[in-house]
């Protein structure tokens, strides 16, 4: 049982991934391309950020005391653009403006156009540097906020990841949260046979990170493991959520191949319902 | 020579002449903007004495980040400083940064549109016998095209130092380029510098030979000596290749209806290509360019290698006489 978050918030929370997971698939059918895999994937840890764990008002985005939430691997971006629609930080409808001309949804985030995302990302391996940027300038100005950064685990084949984790870990930036969306998949195929990552966690422990390992669907250990990091004050910490990319419908579950591609407006049909009746437990669905 | 520009005297004997690499002129501006504003800061690779970023580390050891040799990491962490208000300065040898970093520049500071500024060392053919990887000479070019990117050459150690203290409270994400070896301080203490304002260092009416960098030196002996064959050369230096200044550089090509470009960098892409852009729109005279020929450099003296590339003062000298005798072509 957790000290930091109690049954009936992790309930309320998952409803709300549930809910964010249908906004996600309506956001890819009316785009009609954008990454399907990632964002379903991310779709709990997500709403533990924008519900629960982060320091943040959606009518101040750029409130100097807001915990920075840095999106390195950006093509993910719909699952943040649907929490922070469902946050309040714009409404719910301008989802369906994802990827479309003039849009502040842009296909990869673009910071000077929606206040909130903090970097502009998608080009991989750059966004745990910004983090460390703005970690080590808090420091130095004795702010309390601290600096999440997610990744995914594909990402990590880039060197410049590594470049910065042995940054992080040199300057032992405590306010630093890194977290890997571990889903075992990249576009040509499962990361293991594209470029092995494993042995994971001792690389980090190697390079000077606090590194936990997570069921990224399971709200209760992520708010955990948020809570633990702050408690670790010699070292960055390395948060490794193992997710099942495509989480919510189980016919894209962990199949690479939707990695980059939208659904169909049939399949989003089925996928929408398969979420309203949460894969066939609840009989009857209704809209 | 054009007394407005308020240049050094006895200019054109260089022996009298103070010889000070740019890179140093660089490293009192950084710590002059240090002094002015604890937001400004510095990153370096490894190269702190190259990059003369020891002095700022010295004087302000708290806002001087070590990076190790990652010069990818180091734009993305001066991105992230920027983004919480700093004015981050991230220096290397111009082959790496903005080489080898030149993705991180584009997304983490011009897309994310934060005044990051880069410095570029050891720029041009100047670090001679370390060879061609090492002689950067395609820098002007990679930043010259990335939207908001503002882009100064300065041609001595005096501008040098002006530029960076001028580009620290610019707010805007600029590349600062430098040379390695020791080249001669034309200009003087008062000679104006303002970012995006060309200086005409001399007039003449038959042909505009317009330069960034420490070959202006080159370019105004070479107006010199063609002064004493008839041929007066005007010489511009338009140390901001990015905004150009192209009222002066229009005027310019007005007046004398011929352009001579002059830079230590390649002919494609760099500050000839730009005057090209803006005379091709605006007032199309007869070009000749000076700087590398589609080619790397290679092991040897700086002075040598320069001869050898065709940047030298004989080579400014024909290109002057022969873009004269296209605009006579012309002209019949």
């Amino acid at each position: 049982m957790s000290e930091y978050i109690h049954d009936e918030k992790i309930k309320e929370l998952e409803e709300k991934a549930n809910q964010i997971r249908q906004s996600i698939i309506e956001m890819l059918v009316a785009a009609g391309s954008g990454h399907t895999a990632g964002p379903m994937g991310m779709a709990d840890i997500f709403t533990a950020f924008y519900f629960h764990i982060l320091n943040h008002d959606p009518k101040n985005p750029e409130w100097p005391e807001r915990d920075r939430l840095i999106l390195s691997n950006g093509h993910i971006c719909p699952v943040r653009y649907a929490a922070m629609a469902h946050a309040g930080y714009f409404p719910i409808e301008e989802l369906k403006t994802l990827r479309k001309f003039g849009s502040r949804l842009q296909g990869h985030p673009e910071r000077e156009r929606l206040p909130g995302l903090e970097t502009s990302s998608g080009p991989l391996g750059s966004g745990l540097g910004e983090a460390c940027g703005i970690a080590y300038a808090a420091r130095m100005d004795s702010n309390k906020f601290r600096v999440y950064c997610t990744m995914g685990d594909g990402e990590l084949d880039s060197g410049n990841i590594w470049e910065s984790v042995m940054f992080a870990g040199k300057y032992k930036l405590n306010n630093l949260t890194g977290i890997i969306d571990r889903n075992n998949i990249q576009i040509d195929g499962m990361t293991e046979n594209v470029m092995p990552l494993e042995p994971l966690k001792e690389k980090f422990e190697a390079f000077n990170w606090h590194v936990l390992e997570v069921d990224g669907h399971n709200i209760e250990q992520f708010v955990d493991a948020c809570e633990e990091a702050k408690a670790i004050y010699e070292k960055p910490t390395m948060i490794i959520a193992h997710t099942i990319a495509g989480k919510g419908i189980p016919e894209i579950e962990f199949d690479y191949k939707w990695h980059g591609k939208s659904p169909k407006p049939e399949e989003a049909q089925k996928f929408l319902a398969e979420l309203r009746t949460l894969g066939g437990k609840i009989q009857s669905e209704h809209q | 020579m054009n007394p407005e520009a308020k240049l050094a005297e006895n200019l054109l004997d260089k022996s009298k002449l103070e010889m000070v690499p740019t890179r140093m002129g660089f490293g009192k501006g950084l710590v002059e903007a240090g002094d002015k504003d604890k937001r400004v800061m510095a990153l370096c690779c490894d190269l702190t004495e190259s990059t003369q970023v020891h002095l700022f580390a010295q004087k302000y050891p708290d806002r001087y980040i070590e990076i190790g040799i990652a010069e990818q990491n180091m734009v993305c962490v001066a991105a992230g400083l920027a983004l919480q208000g700093k004015i981050p300065f991230v220096t290397s040898y111009a082959t790496f940064g903005p080489g080898r970093n030149n993705e991180q520049i584009r997304t983490a500071v011009c897309i994310s549109n934060l005044p990051v500024k880069i410095g570029g060392m050891h720029a041009g053919v100047s670090v001679g016998p370390d060879g061609m990887t090492h002689q950067a000479l395609e820098d002007i070019a990679l930043m010259r095209v990335l939207p908001r990117m503002i882009v100064i050459v300065p041609c001595d150690a005096l501008e040098s130092q002006k530029a960076t203290l001028a580009a620290a409270f610019n707010n805007q994400p600029t590349y600062l380029r430098f040379g390695r070896e020791k080249t001669p301080v034309f200009t003087a203490a008062d000679t104006p510098f303002e970012i995006g304002k060309a200086l005409i260092l001399r007039d003449g009416k038959d042909v505009a030979i317009v330069g960034c960098g420490t070959l202006l030196y080159n370019s105004l002996l070479a107006a010199e000596e063609l002064s004493k064959e008839g041929i007066e050369c005007m010489v511009i230096n338009s140390h901001t290749v990015k905004p150009l200044d192209e009222k002066v550089i229009i005027e310019a090509a007005q007046k004398t209806g011929a352009v001579v470009s002059v830079e230590e960098h390649q002919v494609a892409g760099g500050l000839g290509s730009a005057i090209a852009e803006c005379l091709a729109k605006n007032h199309p005279v007869p070009q000749e360019f000076i700087g590398a020929q589609d080619r790397f450099g290679e092991s040897g003296q700086p002075d040598e290698l320069i001869e050898a590339m065709g940047m030298g003062v004989n080579s400014i000298k024909e290109a002057v006489k022969k873009v004269i005798s296209r605009k006579a072509g012309i002209d019949k």
